[in-house]
């Protein structure tokens, strides 16, 4: 791959199904198994879903890092949205200010690798994550 | 497919939607997006009304992933379904799948899960007892 970074503008929910297979296609890319596959792509979905919803919209980016067999993705997702007051209290299953079940933030964290997020009410709301091949 | 039984085909964007022998019998294809997903939830719903169908298969071997947004759909047309008097089975998930949607919390309570489509309608038609929640 001539340039490993693919980006995906996030505006409407339609384009939360863009961010998920941008997700598939770089985890395929590293020769990720399937199960590590379908919990990257699933995390990604929530956290776009969520910039869409609660973050005005944002842009999502893949990169691919490391190299040989311990490559990984690293998504990083960034909105403009009101920023998340209590990351904590977000990050607690069962907790939605929308009509949600409150277990995007949550279940995303317990299904990838690696997970921060930074948010503030100046700069928004920014997911990191990654997920290894296996 | 043996013709004889089906009682309606309808398209809900570009997914089939069959009913036979009193089950709506639908095999997600592909990703689909929120819109799609809502949609195809408002069909179902309409055509277990229309057939006064008994339940509703939902094949979902195709999908790589179910997030929560699609496991909500699918608990709140069990729901509305059995209010109908109508069972939901879910057939065909792959074991990723359900990984994810254990490790994500989803419970997808009233939803009943089956190996393959003919195991799915054998329970409904014969009126048996549900196989395992999916809980
Ligand atoms: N990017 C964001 N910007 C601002 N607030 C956010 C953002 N992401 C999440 N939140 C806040 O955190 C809460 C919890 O998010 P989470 O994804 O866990 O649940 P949900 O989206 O409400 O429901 P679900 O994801 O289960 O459908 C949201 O209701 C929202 O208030
Ligand atoms: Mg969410």
């Amino acid at each position: 791959m001539p340039n490993d970074t693919v980006s995906v503008t996030l505006r409407r929910a339609s384009d939360v199904a863009y961010a998920r297979q941008a997700a598939m296609q770089t985890m395929a890319a590293i020769g990720a198994s399937s199960i590590k596959k379908t919990k990257f792509v699933t995390a990604v979905s929530e956290i776009a879903r969520n910039a869409v919803l609660y973050g005005r919209g944002g842009v999502i980016t893949f990169e691919i890092v490391g190299s040989g067999p311990r490559r990984s993705v690293v998504a990083e997702c960034m909105d403009r949205g009101p920023g998340i007051a209590d990351v904590a209290l977000a990050l607690t299953e069962g907790y939605s200010t929308g009509s949600g079940l409150g277990l995007g933030l949550s279940g995303a964290k317990r299904l990838v690798d690696r997970f921060e997020i930074a948010s503030s009410a100046l700069t928004g709301t920014t997911v990191t994550m990654e997920c290894f091949a296996r | 497919m043996d013709t004889e039984g089906v009682e309606g085909v309808l398209h809900a964007g570009g997914t089939p939607i069959v009913t036979i022998t009193g089950c709506v019998i639908v095999a997600i294809r592909d990703d689909l997006d929120d819109q799609s997903v809502m949609h195809l939830q408002d069909e179902l719903v309409e055509e277990v009304a229309r057939r006064g169908a008994r339940g509703v298969i939902i094949d979902i071997s195709a999908l790589e992933i179910v997030d929560t947004f699609a496991g909500r759909m699918i608990g709140s047309m069990a729901q509305m379904a059995r209010m109908m008097n109508a069972r939901t089975i879910l057939v065909g998930m792959r074991p990723a799948v359900a990984m994810t949607l254990v490790e994500l919390g989803m419970t997808l309570v009233g939803v009943e899960t089956a190996l393959n489509a003919d195991k799915a309608m054998n329970l409904i038609v014969n009126d048996l007892p549900p196989v395992a929640l999916a809980q």
